[in-house]
């Protein structure tokens, strides 16, 4: 066999032997032009060309015009659209269960920030292992427009209301909650995307996007800081970011001091080279500085804003046994006749 | 068993005013404060009668509070078994200022009253015999350290007790040790308050006046004493259990507790891991969500909780009904509606579970009675939420979760789990396809796949909106109703499948009770009072499960009149048996409805018996 030759590995495959189309899942049914859906493509490109076998992954989500997409991206995987505001919950449960998985979970700002406020703040504080995506839109579409929670202050309605209070900065609020990997993106830049996901997939425990996702049909006008028009004008990188994979050691020259370089988690790189801001994502001081810059001046910059690759998660802090609890034995999870007798005997 | 009911013996005495002794027959009350310590002292009293081979049982009455509010302990010892909560009190032990005059004035003639002499109970009633004792006094010659005083000043009554009832001192020193287990010093002080009070009983009390008396027995040898809530905590660990989530809640709390405690020390290998993962929650939506995540991905999940962990369960619980995902909950109910009592028994959860969330839903549910039945249907409810994936409800009550029962020790659960219908990458390759929720076998229940099945067809999509038999999102009335008909064919299939009720014919009975829970221990009491007393035989049927079975029918039709007795206000078990009846069965319920928040007692059926049957029931 040494001597045969191999052949050469086929053209548009990943590492796994799959293609992009392995990774794509039904027809979209949201609104033509929709900010989730350029997400949804993205997800399938990082997904593929990161290598991840579907088979591991759970797709997981509440209600909303955004937990409907996990069924259009990853068709090989198992998906979950559970209740509004709680995928949270299903998340913490499924990871309890299978270590083994990758959770990749979409929620809306409605969903996250005020219904699921409650479910998300806890999941953050125990760095839960998943992939969390909030496409912000700062309306609720499935219904009809009303403002969300992170509507910015003044902003208006397509029907003309006024927003008359403050945006609550899911950033910000996650790192001071302890989530070790925070990013803030624009759906309509997927150049930046797909690196940003390469790395939340290298990385181990939350990572938190919050993607600015224009609702066309409710907020997209003037007057929305949330529209295409209004992020294409405002948005600055604050960084370039480039993803070396583990199993891709590309040496690159580069002048030091232009260029941050994160390890993250599994050996991958993520190398940021300065753009707007001369900033360290791994210092939390700076990062919440940004943050509250932003929130004050209205900017719209996005990249990775905060990582830390230090923190354990939850599973590794619970000491459970390597392999999956839901493929554990009878064996392996009831103690013996003896071992009742015993605890019997103290009772007695 | 004696042929004369405690009841008659007691009469009796009353009539001839004698002095005869009153064997193994009584019940003693102690009435303190919540924090005082106490606990220990009535576990160390229960056990020490326990161990002398007499049925007892002890019932815990206590505030929703941490310290300083009145809290009552009630021990039952009687020779013929009975043990469920009798209204009488025997013997009582007042140290609480606020409610001794109360307690007192409630009390039966010719009773025993030992206090705490500065109380000056003694000319409240003349009707009594009272026993002042300086407890503080005596504490204080043991230690000066005023917080050890007052705990010790409870081990005291306890040997004060013993003294006047004869019981065994050795059994008491077995009692005390195995309560502080492993603490020398807590061990020494406390044998040393012991004897105080056995002391000064013995050399100032005088014991001719008091009636009750210990003598050995030999009936609770290779029973055990233990709470339902620990009771059902085993019962999760030897159904082997991965996944707890959960909430504090009172009276659940202790379940999960538990778990841990016994999870910790039997379910962690030689090399330090744990195999399993228990969470306590944010709130109850994400204890049952958490369940409800790991049972879809595989692992034998379970939450407890008690009747606002419930209400605020739903949504998530009819999402696991219409996925159909399994995950075991425990309903520790307590009275309600609202906070209601907290820290009170009742049994009225029963619609609030049975048909949790909004829109069309039928859940199972399991009722234990006893604490061995707790242990029991803990491990069947694991089987029963795979077999039909969907949750499985536990109902237990405060009086049988949080009190201490003697029970038979409990049977190794000596079968194969049954981890449901779960098709493996194997099964997926001979299939090529499958439907998530196709009724492959016409019992009502599909083939599910877990995530993490390395199988391209593995995989499908969860979801509690409309779906079709191959799990698509679909609005189409067909599927819809398709849909909810296979639910319900599950539903009935699961009839088979339940713990069956537990049924006794009596010769001759025209009428028949019915009861579920910690009600049966006053029905076969009543049943017993009924047929000494009355000459009035009555059957009994024992349910302990929704779906009801078959027998159901039978029973009603072969009876006059079945007396439906529960601990609500509502008849809520009576409304759901009329439902399943023919009319003219359901015609037959007669409701006895107890709903005080303290636990039902057989004194309180009877009568309610006797009224209906002498006020002419047709």
């Amino acid at each position: 066999m040494s001597t045969t030759m191999q052949p050469p590995p086929p053209k548009n495959v990943n590492r796994f032997g799959l293609t992009l189309a392995d990774y794509k899942g039904a027809d979209s049914t949201l609104c033509a032009g929709c900010g989730h859906d350029a997400i949804t493509s993205q997800i399938i490109r990082a997904f593929y060309e990161y290598g991840v076998e579907p088979h591991r992954v759970a797709k997981l989500s509440g209600i909303g015009c955004s937990s409907k997409t996990p069924a259009y991206f990853l068709g090989q995987s198992h998906g979950f659209n559970a209740v509004h505001g709680r995928m949270p919950a299903i998340a913490t449960g499924v990871m309890l269960a299978n270590r083994e998985l990758i959770a990749i979970g979409v929620s809306g700002d409605g969903d996250t920030a005020s219904i699921g406020m409650g479910q998300f703040v806890h999941l953050l504080r125990r760095n839960i292992p998943m992939i969390y995506i909030i496409e912000n839109n700062g309306v609720y579409g499935l219904t009809k427009g009303q403002f969300s929670a992170t509507a910015d202050y003044g902003t208006k309605a397509k029907s003309g209301d006024m927003n008359d209070l403050p945006a609550i900065d899911v950033c910000t609020m996650a790192i001071e909650l302890g989530c070790n990997f925070v990013c803030r993106s624009f759906a309509g830049d997927p150049k930046q995307m797909v690196p940003l996901l390469k790395a939340a997939l290298a990385h181990r425990g939350t990572a938190l996007f919050d993607i600015i996702s224009p609702c066309v049909t409710f907020n997209n006008h003037e007057g929305s800081t949330k529209s295409y028009k209004y992020a294409k004008d405002h948005e600055e990188l604050i960084h370039e970011i480039s993803f070396v994979p583990f199993f891709e050691q590309i040496t690159v020259d580069y002048n030091p001091g232009e260029v941050k370089e994160v390890e993250m988690h599994d050996g991958s790189t993520v190398r940021l080279r300065k753009a707007s801001h001369d900033f360290d994502p791994t210092n939390k001081g700076e990062a919440l500085n940004l943050l509250r810059h932003c929130y004050d001046s209205g900017e719209f910059l996005t990249g990775l804003i905060y990582v830390n690759e230090e923190k354990p998660d939850f599973l590794t802090q619970l000491n459970m046994v390597n392999a999956p609890l839901a493929t554990l034995s009878q064996e392996q999870v009831q103690p013996t006749p003896d071992d009742l007798k015993e605890i019997m005997s103290e009772l007695m | 068993m004696s042929d004369q009911s405690p009841q008659a013996v007691m009469e009796e005495d009353q009539r001839s005013d004698t002095k005869e002794l009153i064997i193994n027959d009584f019940s003693i009350q102690v009435a303190t404060v919540n924090g005082s310590g106490s606990q220990s002292s009535n576990t160390v009293l229960m056990r020490s009668i326990f161990q002398m081979g007499i049925p007892v049982s002890g019932k815990n009455l206590f505030p929703s509070n941490i310290a300083g509010l009145p809290t009552w302990f009630t021990i039952r010892a009687n020779k013929d078994g009975w043990i469920a909560r009798r209204k009488e009190i025997d013997f009582l032990v007042a140290m609480n200022a606020d409610t001794a005059r109360e307690d007192v004035m409630s009390l039966d003639p010719n009773r025993v009253v030992v206090y705490e002499e500065t109380l000056n109970l003694k000319h409240v009633r003349k009707d009594l015999h009272f026993f002042p004792i300086p407890f503080a006094k005596l504490a204080g010659g043991i230690t000066t350290d005023s917080r050890l005083r007052k705990l010790l000043a409870n081990m005291i009554y306890v040997g004060v007790v013993g003294e006047l009832m004869d019981i065994d001192p050795a059994e008491m020193e077995v009692a005390l040790t195995k309560q502080f287990k492993g603490k020398a010093k807590a061990v020494a002080l406390n044998k040393q308050a012991l004897e105080v009070g056995r002391k000064f009983a013995a050399e100032n009390l005088d014991r001719s006046v008091v009636p009750y008396r210990c003598k050995r027995m030999d009936l609770t040898k290779g029973k055990v004493i233990i709470d339902g809530n620990s009771a059902s905590a085993l019962g999760c660990m030897f159904a082997g259990v991965t996944v707890a989530t959960w909430y504090p809640i009172t009276p659940s709390s202790s379940l999960c507790e538990t778990l841990a405690d016994y999870m910790h020390d039997y379910r962690i290998g030689e090399d330090g891991k744990a195999s399993y993962a228990i969470v306590q929650a944010e709130d109850e939506l994400a204890a049952v969500g958490m369940a409800i995540g790991a049972g879809w991905a595989g692992a034998r999940s379970m939450t407890s909780t008690a009747g606002p962990g419930i209400s605020l369960m739903n949504e998530f619980i009819g999402l696991a009904y219409y996925a159909e995902i399994p995950v075991v909950i425990f309903d520790v109910t307590r009275v309600g509606p609202s906070t209601g009592l907290p820290t009170r028994t009742q049994q009225s959860d029963i619609l609030s579970m049975v048909h949790c969330s909004h829109g069309d839903t039928k859940h199972i549910m399991l009722i234990p009675a006893s604490v061995s039945e707790c242990f029991d249907m803990a491990v069947d409810a694991f089987d029963l939420t795979e077999r039909f994936q969907t949750p499985i409800f536990v109902m237990t009550d405060l009086d049988l979760g949080m009190n201490n029962w003697m029970s038979d020790t409990f049977k190794y659960p000596n079968r194969k789990f049954d981890r449901g219908k779960v098709l493996n990458a194997e099964d997926l390759q001979k299939l090529g396809s499958f439907k998530r929720y196709a009724d492959v076998d016409g019992d009502g229940i599909g083939y599910r796949t877990l995530p993490g099945t390395k199988h391209p067809a593995a995989a499908y999509f969860t979801r509690g909106s409309g779906h079709n038999a191959s799990a698509l999102y679909s609005e189409r009335p067909d599927d819809y109703k398709n849909n909810m008909d296979r639910l319900l064919k599950k539903y009935e299939t699961a009839r088979q499948y339940v713990p069956q009720p537990e049924v006794e014919y009596k010769n001759g009975a025209r009428i028949g009770f019915l009861a579920f829970g910690t009600t049966h221990w006053a029905i076969v009491e009543s049943q017993d009072q009924l047929q000494k007393e009355q000459k009035m035989a009555v059957s009994y049927y024992r349910l302990r499960a929704i779906p009801f079975t078959s027998h159901l029918s039978e029973f009603f039709a072969k009876h006059d009149r079945v007396y439906v007795v529960e601990q609500n206000r509502d008849a809520q078990m009576a409304s759901l048996i009329k439902l399943e009846l023919s009319p003219e069965l359901g015609a037959k319920i007669r409701s006895v409805l107890h709903y005080n928040g303290l636990p039902i007692d057989a004194r309180f059926v009877t009568d309610a018996v006797i009224a209906a049957e002498k006020g002419g029931s047709k």
